[in-house]
C-alpha cells in the first residue's frame, strides 16, 4: 500500500513502478482487446510510470501454473504490491480503474 | 424411453453378468480403478478416455477416490495422472492420504503424478469484461503433456463457479473442458458435491453424462456407513445397487459388490471332523467341507467349547483357522478353553490360528465385513469361526444383517471354507426365536440348549439340521469336561429324557437292579449246587448201606457153603465108617445111574 501511496504523491517516478502482466493465449480477439484496452488505460492514467509485459501461455504454458492463472486474458499487478488479478477483455474500464487501486472501491 | 430400455435390455443379453466370461462390449473400453470392489460393480472400471462424475456431501470420500484412482493409475497400470485440486494445496493433500498409505510425493518425483494446486480466491480477482478458461485449459494441457498423463482428476471443480464471477461463461467454459478432456483422450474423475435435489450443486451432471458414481454417507444409531452407487454408465451396464464402502489405512476406499457372489460355488462332499468324535458320528462323520454351521444356544450352553474343538481339529489337520472374535479377548479365549483341556496357545504359535477380536460397534456392518474378507484374503484359512454372530445383528436392520451374513457365507464357499457361526439366543422356545432368519442360510444347525430337569441345569446338543447328510436325530448330553466336551447319550426310557444327576440316579436305580438279578441267580445256583451234593450224598450212604448188607450177606453165603461142606464131610466120614459095602453099594449106585 505504501509503494501505491508514494507513487501518487511524489512526481519523480520511475518507469517501472507500475509492472503489469498480462497473460494470453495465442492472438485471439479478446486478447488483442485486452491489449488495447491496457495500453488506453496505462497511458491516461499511468503515464511513463508502468511496463507492460505479455506473457502468451501458449508460448510459455508453465507459467500459467506459476502464477495461478485459470481465466484469460488475465491482468496482473505485480507492482506496486499487493498482487491483484484483473480477469477479462478489460472492456470496463471502470473496473479495471478499480481493480488497480486506481479509483476507490464500491 | 422405450427405445432405449430396449437398448439397455439388450447390451444386458450381450455383455450382462450372465456372460462373465465375454469381455463386456469391447466397444467401450474401460479403465481399471484398481479399488477392490468398484471394478466388479462397473464391469472393469470407468469408461476409458472420457470424464466421470463423482458426486456427495462432503466428507463423503471423494477426493479420496480420485486419488486412488491416480494412484492405482500410476503404480498399477502404468497410466500416470494428474490432480489437479481447487480445495487442497499439495502439501495438504499429500499429508491427508500419507496416512491411507500413498505416497504422493514419491509418484510426482518419479514423474508418476503432478498435483496442481489451483488457488481461487474471489476477493482478489476483480472482473473487468469477457474471459475463458483457457488458462485452465494450457495449465492442464501442460501437466498432461509433462508427464504423458492418461488420468486426469479435478477436485472439486465446482469451486470455480464460486470463484469466478459470470456462472455462464464458467458453464459454458466447462462444457467445453469435458468435450476437450475427451478429445486428449485422458480418463477424467470430476468430483462435485451433492446439491439439494440434485446430484451436484451446479448441475454438472448435465455435462458429464457418460458415467455418474454416488457417494453417499450415513449415521444410523452412531455407526456410519458409506454407500456408493452408479448412478449411470452411458454404453455399459453396471451394478445398480447401494454398495457400501469403507476407507481405511490398509488398502484405502473397499467397495462390496453384494451381488457380486452367487450360488455357483464348488460343493465338496469331503468330510472334516467336528473335534468331538461323538458329534462326528451324529453328523455321520463330521461337517461337510465348504459348509456353513449354525452353532446356537442361550448363554453358556457350550457354544464356543464347541467352535474352539473345531478349531483345534483344524488345526491339528494341518489346517489355518481364523477366528474372529467379538466378545472375548484372544487370552481370555485361550485361557477359557484352556480350562476344558483345549490347548489351542500351540497352533497360534505355529501360525495355524489367528484370532481377531473387535468389538462390533467399534465399526459399522461392512466395514466389518470388509475386515473379515480381508483377512480371509490374508490368511487364507480353511476354517473360519464367527464367535458370536450374534453380536453383529444390532449393527444394522434385518435385511442388512442377512445381505451381509449372505455374502460372507457364498465368500467363504467359494473357498471353500467351513465357517462356524456361534449364535447366542434368547432362550425359551424350543425352536429359539429365528432372529433373521438366518437359520436358512446355514447348511448344518447344532442346537445347544439348557436341558431343566429337578432344579438342575443339563446341556443338551441337537441336531436340527443338517443338509445333505444323514445326521441324528438323538439329544446328547453334552458335557464339559477337563479332557474336552464329551458327548453322552441321555437316558431314554419311560421315563423321559434324563440328564444330569437324575441320569445319574436313573442309572444307578438300573445298577442296583441288575445286581439284585444277579445275586438272585447266583443265590439259585447255590441252591441247585447244595441239592445235587444233597443227592450225591444220599446216594453215597446208600451205596455204604449196600456194601455194607453186601458184605453181611456174602459172609452169610459162604458160611453156608462152608457148613455145607462140612456136612457132606461129615456124610462121608460116616459112610467109610459104616465099611466097604456101602461104599460099593454107593459105587453101584452111581454106575447104575451112569
Amino acid at each position: 500500500m505504501s509503494a501505491a501511496l508514494k507513487s501518487k504523491n511524489s512526481k519523480a517516478v520511475r518507469a517501472d513502478s507500475w509492472v503489469l502482466r498480462l497473460y494470453v493465449a495465442g492472438q485471439t480477439p479478446k486478447s488483442l482487446t485486452a491489449f488495447a484496452n491496457l495500453k488506453k488505460i496505462c497511458t491516461e492514467y499511468l503515464k511513463g510510470q508502468y511496463r507492460i509485459e505479455v506473457i502468451d501461455l501458449l508460448e510459455n504454458p508453465q507459467l500459467a501454473r506459476g502464477d495461478q492463472i485459470l481465466a484469460i486474458p488475465t491482468l496482473v499487478r505485480n507492482l506496486p504490491q499487493p498482487v491483484r488479478k484483473i480477469i477479462g477483455d478489460l472492456s470496463n474500464t471502470e473496473r479495471v480503474l478499480v481493480g488497480l487501486d486506481l479509483r476507490p472501491r464500491g | 424411453m422405450k427405445n432405449s430400455f430396449k437398448k439397455l435390455e439388450k447390451r444386458k443379453l450381450i455383455g450382462g453378468r450372465n456372460n462373465k466370461d465375454r469381455p463386456p462390449r469391447a466397444s467401450l473400453p474401460k479403465a481399471p480403478t484398481g479399488i477392490q470392489g468398484l471394478d466388479e460393480i462397473t464391469f472393469g472400471g470407468l469408461p476409458r478416455g472420457r470424464p466421470t462424475l463423482i458426486c456427495g456431501s462432503p466428507g463423503c470420500g471423494k477426493t479420496l477416490l480420485a486419488v486412488e484412482f491416480l494412484v492405482r493409475g500410476a503404480t498399477q497400470y502404468g497410466e500416470p495422472g494428474v490432480f489437479m485440486a481447487f480445495e487442497e494445496t499439495e502439501e495438504e493433500l499429500t499429508n491427508n492420504v500419507t496416512s491411507l498409505g500413498y505416497d504422493l510425493k514419491g509418484l510426482i518425483a518419479r514423474k508418476k503424478l503432478v498435483v496442481d494446486y489451483v488457488h481461487i480466491e474471489r476477493s482478489e480477482i476483480e472482473e473487468a469484461g469477457e474471459y475463458d478458461l483457457e488458462g485452465l485449459f494450457v495449465r492442464l494441457g501442460q501437466a498432461i503433456d509433462s508427464i504423458g498423463a492418461k488420468r486426469v482428476a479435478l477436485d472439486t471443480i465446482e469451486s470455480i463457479f464460486s470463484g469466478l464471477p459470470d456462472p455462464v461463461i464458467v458453464r459454458a467454459e466447462l462444457r467445453r473442458l469435458f468435450r476437450w478432456l475427451k478429445t486428449k483422450g485422458v480418463t477424467a474423475i470430476i468430483t462435485g458435491e451433492r446439491g439439494e435435489g440434485t446430484l451436484t450443486r451446479q448441475g454438472l451432471e448435465e455435462y458429464v453424462s457418460d458415467c455418474v458414481i454416488l457417494l453417499d454417507h450415513r449415521v444410523t444409531g452412531q455407526i456410519s456407513t458409506r454407500r456408493l452407487r452408479v448412478v449411470k454408465y452411458r454404453g455399459s451396464t453396471h451394478g445398480s445397487n447401494e454398495y457400501p464402502f469403507l476407507i481405511d489405512d490398509e488398502g484405502g476406499l473397499s467397495v462390496l459388490p453384494v451381488t457380486s457372489l452367487g450360488l455357483e460355488h464348488k460343493v465338496s462332499s469331503e468330510r472334516v471332523s467336528t473335534g468331538i468324535s461323538r458329534l462326528d458320528k451324529m453328523l455321520g462323520g463330521g461337517y461337510f467341507r465348504g459348509s456353513s454351521i449354525l452353532v446356537s444356544g442361550t448363554a453358556g450352553t457350550g457354544k464356543g467349547s464347541t467352535a474352539a474343538h473345531f478349531a483345534d481339529a483344524a488345526c491339528r489337520r494341518g489346517e489355518r483357522c481364523l477366528y474372529l472374535a467379538s466378545e472375548e479377548g484372544t487370552e481370555q479365549i485361550l485361557r477359557n478353553m484352556r480350562s476344558i483341556g483345549i490347548d489351542l496357545a500351540p497352533w497360534v504359535k505355529k501360525g495355524l490360528l489367528r484370532f481377531d477380536a473387535t468389538r462390533p460397534t467399534f465399526h459399522g456392518l461392512e466395514m466389518h465385513l470388509l475386515r473379515m474378507h480381508r483377512l480371509i484374503d490374508e490368511f487364507k484359512p480353511k476354517a473360519v469361526i464367527i464367535d458370536p454372530i450374534t453380536n453383529y445383528l444390532a449393527l444394522g436392520d434385518d435385511l442388512e444383517v442377512k445381505a451381509m451374513l449372505t455374502l460372507l457365507i457364498d465368500f467363504a464357499k467359494m473357498n471353500q471354507i467351513t465357517a462356524i457361526f456361534t449364535s447366542l439366543t434368547q432362550g425359551g422356545d424350543y425352536v429359539e426365536q429365528s432372529n433373521i432368519g438366518i437359520y436358512s442360510l446355514m447348511d448344518t444347525w447344532i442346537l445347544l440348549r439348557d436341558l431343566e430337569i429337578n432344579g438342575e441345569r443339563n446341556r443338551g446338543i441337537y441336531v436340527i439340521k443338517s443338509r445333505g447328510m444323514a445326521h441324528s436325530n438323538q439329544i446328547c448330553e453334552f458335557l464339559l469336561t477337563d479332557h474336552g466336551a464329551e458327548l453322552i447319550d441321555a437316558y431314554l426310557g419311560s421315563e423321559g429324557v434324563l440328564t444330569g444327576s437324575a441320569r445319574a440316579a436313573q442309572e444307578g436305580k438300573e445298577k442296583a437292579n441288575a445286581l439284585e438279578r444277579q445275586q438272585d441267580i447266583e443265590l439259585k445256583q447255590r441252591e441247585l449246587e447244595r441239592k445235587r451234593s444233597a443227592l450225591e450224598a444220599q446216594i453215597a450212604a446208600l451205596r455204604a448201606r449196600f456194601a455194607v448188607e453186601k458184605e453181611e450177606l456174602e459172609k452169610k453165603i459162604s458160611e453156608q457153603e462152608s457148613r455145607e461142606e462140612e456136612f457132606a464131610e461129615n456124610r462121608a466120614k460116616m459112610g467109610r465108617l459104616r465099611k466097604a459095602g456101602s461104599e460099593r453099594n454107593a459105587k453101584n449106585r452111581r454106575k447104575g445111574t451112569a
